[in-house]
């Protein structure tokens, strides 16, 4: 088995670069680390043939995860984390995708993709069509809202807890008792952009 | 005759077979198990929302809290990722460090995975005997740390402090020890008739099987796939230790139960040849802009208190860019898929647990076996609910 170090990342890159060609795809390495963006319908295609094609064998999915970046058109990119334990790398599948945009399940061609999708549904809220059992995974029962989309706060919208009058558990909207703290630290030095911080009166005239 | 229905039964959360809150809707045919659904989130914390709120120092000690069992492999994911953002060095003696302390959380972890999942079957004895050793592991992580569980001893830029004096020759001690304990619980356990009969050929997972559910870790080596990072993706100071990966042919919670016993044997192998060739120097990377100021220093300069403030206040930036990095954590592959805005909090810090595979293939393993085999596949997986629901 080859060690994985830069010379032999740069061969896998050229080697998947003249191997996949039936549709259209950006790759690039970063960081000795591999990416390749495709668009949400050649997915499946894409894993077929990198699970399939015997030169690149990545029979293991690691993992599947989301990144929402509000401000951003295509707001979520979702990340596909593939293995090849015979060859000895990494590659990772990413597409983003709009707001409201489905992407097809592929828990048929990895099943360990079954419970990531759900808990990116669970989180984020993307949907994925075809998914045979897209329950929420990691919340409470009853849950409502995508906890880790960039828009829901903190501490969240409710809380829960005992009543012993009523002698059940009762939901009700978060009350707290200190405010959270969230310290802006980030240093005036560091990210200044056009204007000196306290001089904002010299731009109005 | 009337026509005998299936049975639904639900197994915890509160059962101390499911290793912590896991809730198991089960339906049985008698008392074989038909179908398995885990229901997991009763521990969920919300680390990586955390985590987002944070900057990267505070953001460490939450790794402690996933998998509650194995702390410091989680805070060395951690610290490899920012590290590899950082771009930089960890000075000798810190990899050897934190190869040491590696290891003991691997022992640390499989004394607990073996023993309890001995108890789940029905073996008190082991147990009782090995969790006194656990007792004077946690000590070490004591001593070097200052706490028993949540360390928080590795750092981006090597490790907290350097160790005490005399830890080496104690861990010395411990390793001339601890192989005779490993060959009682071996004795005890191996040709035990009812332990054999209880994890033999229960559970069975193939190779392929094993790989397409994600399995890594143990139970993917007892399934005979020899695969760890440790040796194919060498992180720290592993590429230069010689060390054997056990690996099973059957795949069945008995050799899984084998290969972390052999794993224990190498993890004592590892630190004993790590004891003898680790360096002095520095242990942590003298990088002011990372690594806060000596507290000597901070009584007479500064330059070093306004360091020292900033640091514990603002944090340190990190370069814009994503990595996934992965140590071979006792259970398997831990993994952080680390994205960076440039800001001194991250923008995405996904947490990949090995458990989570492993769950989630419990159904997979469970069909066709009896309700008392589930807790024995429960136990062979070694699951920990803190990096599961997270």
């Amino acid at each position: 088995m080859k060690k994985l170090d830069e010379t032999y990342v740069k061969e896998i890159y050229q080697l998947i670069k003249s191997l996949l060609n039936f549709c259209k795809y950006d790759i690039e390495l970063k960081k000795g680390e591999l990416s390749l963006y495709c668009s949400s319908n050649d997915l499946t295609k894409i894993l077929l043939f990198l699970r399939d094609n015997p030169s690149l064998n990545m029979e293991c999915l690691v993992d599947v995860t989301a990144v929402d970046y509000p401000n951003d058109d295509l707001r979520f990119l979702v990340v596909y984390n593939l293995l090849s334990i015979s060859k000895n790398f990494r590659i990772k599948v990413k597409i983003k995708l709009q707001d409201q945009d489905t992407i097809d399940t592929i828990s048929d061609i990895y099943p360990c993709a079954n419970w990531c999708e759900r808990e990116i549904w669970d989180l984020f809220g993307i949907r994925f069509k075809g998914h045979p059992d897209l329950r929420r995974i990691l919340t409470d029962y009853d849950f409502e809202g995508h906890p880790l989309r960039k828009d829901f706060p903190l501490s969240g919208f409710t809380q829960v807890r005992y009543d012993s009058e009523l002698s059940r558990v009762v939901v009700e909207p978060v009350k707290l008792d200190q405010e959270y703290r969230n310290f802006d630290n980030l240093s005036p030095w560091e990210g200044m952009g056009k204007y000196l911080p306290g001089d904002e009166k010299s731009n109005q005239k | 005759m009337r026509k005998r229905e299936n049975y639904s039964l639900n197994f915890g959360p509160q059962h101390p077979a499911a290793h912590g809150v896991l809730r198991l809707v089960l339906e049985l045919d008698g008392e074989i198990v038909e179908r398995a659904d885990p229901h997991i989130g009763l521990l969920h914390r919300g680390t990586e929302k955390l985590i987002e709120n944070k900057t990267y120092i505070q953001a460490l000690p939450y790794f402690d809290r996933l998998d509650y069992v194995s702390p410091m492999c989680q805070e060395h994911a951690f610290s490899l990722a920012v590290e590899k953002l950082l771009d930089i060095k960890v000075p000798l003696r810190g990899q050897y460090i934190r190869v040491i302390f590696s290891e003991i959380t691997r022992i640390l972890n499989h004394i607990l995975n073996l023993t309890t999942f001995a108890l789940d079957v029905g073996a008190m004895t082991p147990f009782l005997w090995l969790f006194e050793e656990r007792e004077v592991l946690m000590e070490f992580y004591e001593r070097v740390s200052g706490s028993r569980l949540h360390s928080a001893y590795f750092r981006p830029g090597g490790v907290h402090r350097d160790l005490p004096d005399g830890l080496l020759n104690d861990i010395k001690r411990f390793c001339e020890r601890f192989p005779k304990q490993i060959d009682d619980l071996e004795r005890l356990l191996e040709t035990n008739r009812i332990f054999r009969q209880r994890s033999v050929d229960i559970g069975k997972i193939s190779k392929e099987d094993a790989l397409n559910r994600g399995f890594s870790g143990p139970c993917l080596r007892a399934s005979g796939v020899e695969w760890d990072l440790r040796r194919n993706e060498p992180y720290d100071c592993y590429s230069e230790i010689d060390f054997k990966i056990p690996i099973g042919t059957n795949g069945d919670c008995f050799e899984r139960f084998l290969v972390r016993i052999e794993e224990m044997r190498q993890s004592i192998s590892i630190i004993e040849q790590c004891i003898k060739i680790i360096p002095n120097g520095i242990c942590i990377s003298d990088d002011p802009r990372i690594v806060p100021p000596k507290r000597a220093l901070m009584k007479s300069s500064m330059e070093s208190l306004i360091n020292h403030f900033k640091l514990f206040t603002e944090g340190f930036h990190v370069p814009i860019g994503e990595t996934y990095t992965c140590v071979e954590a006792p259970k398997g592959e831990f993994g952080v898929y680390l994205v960076s805005d440039g800001t001194n909090k991250p923008y995405r810090c996904k947490i990949r647990a090995p458990g989570f595979a492993f769950l989630q293939a419990t159904e997979f393993l469970s069909k066709g076996h009896m309700l008392s085999d589930l807790v024995a596949i429960i136990g062979s997986l070694d699951i920990v609910f803190g990096e599961i629901d997270r």
